[in-house]
């Protein structure tokens, strides 16, 4: 067949007119952020110049975001949240998923719908008893406040996934080592979890996000420029009454989008197979 | 000798009581839940608790620092007096139903356009997911500085294009408010709706299409009868999951309004959390926050059988 010239305009229309579309939407707030962040403030609050690029580019309000504010902790204490969070919740995730999808038991279907059910409450409903449960164990400006309450979203989101990806695991291996005499802890340990570990990576990618993004719990239990996290640091410090710091705050917003990217880009893969994995089951 | 002829007894009754630990720890109940203890224990304490804990809390007048005095249902019948409630109530459905539409209909759209072949595919697809990656609060201030009054880029493109100045006054008309929050939670789920759609879509089989392209389908009558079908348990369960999450939003409505002008954007989640944080009255609070309790139950219930049938 024969593709004329004007038939492959067709088609590049018909693709790219609606992708570039959705780009330009979708990417339209980053861009105004990094070039606020680098815009001096004589161009930003100058409404005769062109917003549209950068005329002096400047790094000033990195700077000042860095020496000025506490960013660069904040960004520390949300990265070792993040970490901690994640790594407890694909553990219990774990400990739930793998008895769910290996072992037959009177309950499991039920524990299963439980661990469904708690997945979906979203953090509104739970936050002012919690707050009150994490005043009583005078956890209040700690980082344990956070690291203990973000798993209660992040385990049975976890187990959700892993449960999912357990069960397209074939099961000869398991089966073999149990008949030379393993244990069922032996055959899991050694046998099972090492052929997980693209799960593990899903399961953890999206943890991790989850840790980054999170903002209520962090909001009410982190409420010292020491303790706080990024989001949290950001809106309530960068923020000053009727006074917009605009520049520092691009600059902290991009800075603060960046780890999840970098994490993101790298695993975009089995963050799609993740994303897709509990819906498009059927 | 002797020593170890006394030992012996002692070694063999050890050796058996061990193999019978082993055939206990063996047996699959046993196992797992042993395995399954830790983990339920953290969710009942940290879930569970609070859970229950909140229902209390919702029938007693409990200001911050002080001990509650239960006081029945005074606080949801205070709620069903309020005014505001009322407001919060259809805010939440407004925002939850709009968004939900727009997201439906606008990420099939973008599964569409994805499904065609073109180069730089993954890439595209990757760079149309990060308005969801970014944690939600960091993107929320970049629109609230592209929405500023005074600097609002987005009015300067309306007047530039013939727009009267000085354009749109989006957060401080009390209806424009609502259109934002509405665009911007769009502007961040979409992409979730887009390529979970996208994985659907290219789960139907070709050979569908063709057979229908030869009885003589077009496009539309393709789309109707063949892709739409076919993509209606994955488009209900992200629907149903979406809307658990946009009911309950509180991160973009406290960063870019904080439920104002005069409580037009105010959602169930920002109004528990403006009465119990910011006013101290946890228990009127959480009364607040169980309202939600009814239609997220109902939707939770739904989604998990759905998701358990599967």
């Amino acid at each position: 067949m024969v593709v004329t010239g004007h038939g492959r305009i067709k088609q590049a229309v018909r693709v790219w007119l609606p992708i570039g579309f959705f780009l330009v939407v979708a990417l339209f707030p980053f861009y105004w952020m990094a070039i606020t962040s680098i815009k001096p403030n004589a161009e930003l609050y100058n409404k005769n110049v062109m917003p549209l690029i950068v005329h002096a580019p400047t790094l000033k309000h990195y700077v000042d975001l860095l020496t000025q504010s506490s960013f660069l902790l904040w960004t520390w204490n949300t990265m070792l949240v993040a970490v901690v969070a994640t790594a407890i919740s694909l553990i219990l995730g774990t400990m739930l998923a793998y008895p769910l999808a290996r072992m037959r038991f009177a309950g499991a279907s039920l524990i299963a719908m439980t661990i469904a059910a708690i997945y979906l409450v979203p953090q509104p409903l739970l936050f002012i008893p919690l707050a009150d449960v994490i005043n009583h164990l005078h956890l209040g400006n700690t980082l344990t406040s956070v690291i203990l309450t973000y798993p209660t979203m992040l385990v049975p989101f976890c187990a959700w996934l892993l449960l999912g990806y357990f069960k397209t695991v074939p099961k000869e291996l398991e089966e073999a080592a149990r008949i030379d005499g393993a244990s069922r802890a032996q055959t899991m340990w050694k046998i099972f979890l090492p052929l997980c570990t693209p799960g593990f990576i899903s399961a953890g990618i999206f943890a991790f996000t989850l840790s980054q993004n999170e903002f209520l719990y962090a909001l009410i239990f982190l409420t010292k420029t020491s303790v706080r996290t990024v989001p949290v640091g950001v809106i309530a410090e960068l923020i000053r009454g009727d006074v917009f710091y605009w520049g520092q705050l691009m600059a902290g917003a991009l800075l603060g989008s960046i780890p999840v990217a970098l994490i993101y880009s790298f695993f975009v893969e089995h963050y799609v197979a993740g994303l897709t994995a509990g819906s498009v089951k059927a | 000798m002797t020593v170890a002829s006394e030992r012996l007894p002692v070694f063999a009754q050890a050796r058996r009581r061990r193999a019978s630990l082993s055939v206990l720890l063996d047996r699959q109940d046993v196992f797992s839940w042993l395995m399954m203890a830790l983990p339920l224990a953290f969710l009942a304490t940290l879930v569970g608790y609070p859970f229950f804990y909140g229902i209390l809390l919702s029938l007693e007048d409990r200001p911050v620092a002080h001990t509650g005095t239960f006081v029945g249902f005074k606080n949801f019948i205070a709620d069903a007096h309020d005014p505001i409630f009322w407001r919060v109530a259809i805010n939440t459905f407004v925002y939850t139903g709009v968004a939900t539409l727009l997201k439906t209909v606008g990420g099939l759209c973008l599964a569409l356009a994805m499904n065609q072949h073109f180069r730089m595919k993954n890439l595209v697809r990757a760079l149309l997911l990060l308005p969801f990656i970014v944690p939600t609060v960091l993107s929320t201030v970049a629109w609230l500085w592209m929405l500023d009054p005074a600097f609002s880029v987005v009015n300067r493109l309306l007047v530039a294009l013939g727009w009267p100045k000085p354009g749109p006054s989006w957060l401080g008309d009390p209806w424009l408010a609502m259109v934002s929050i509405i665009i911007i939670n769009t502007w961040r789920g979409l992409p979730f709706y887009g390529i979970t759609l996208l994985a659907g879509l290219q789960t139907v089989p070709s050979e569908l299409y063709e057979a229908a392209s030869i009885d003589g389908a077009g496009g539309w009558e393709r789309f109707r009868f063949i892709t739409l079908p076919l993509l209606r348990p994955i488009i209900l369960i992200v629907t149903l999951f979406s809307v658990i999450f946009t009911f309950a939003d509180f991160q973009l409505v406290y960063v870019l309004t904080h439920g104002g002008p005069a409580n037009a954007t105010q959602l169930f989640a920002t109004y528990a959390f403006d009465i119990a944080m910011n006013g101290g009255q946890l228990g009127l609070g959480a009364s607040v926050a169980l309202a939600m309790l009814p239609a997220l139950a109902l939707l939770i219930v739904a989604l998990t059988i759905y998701l358990r049938r599967e």
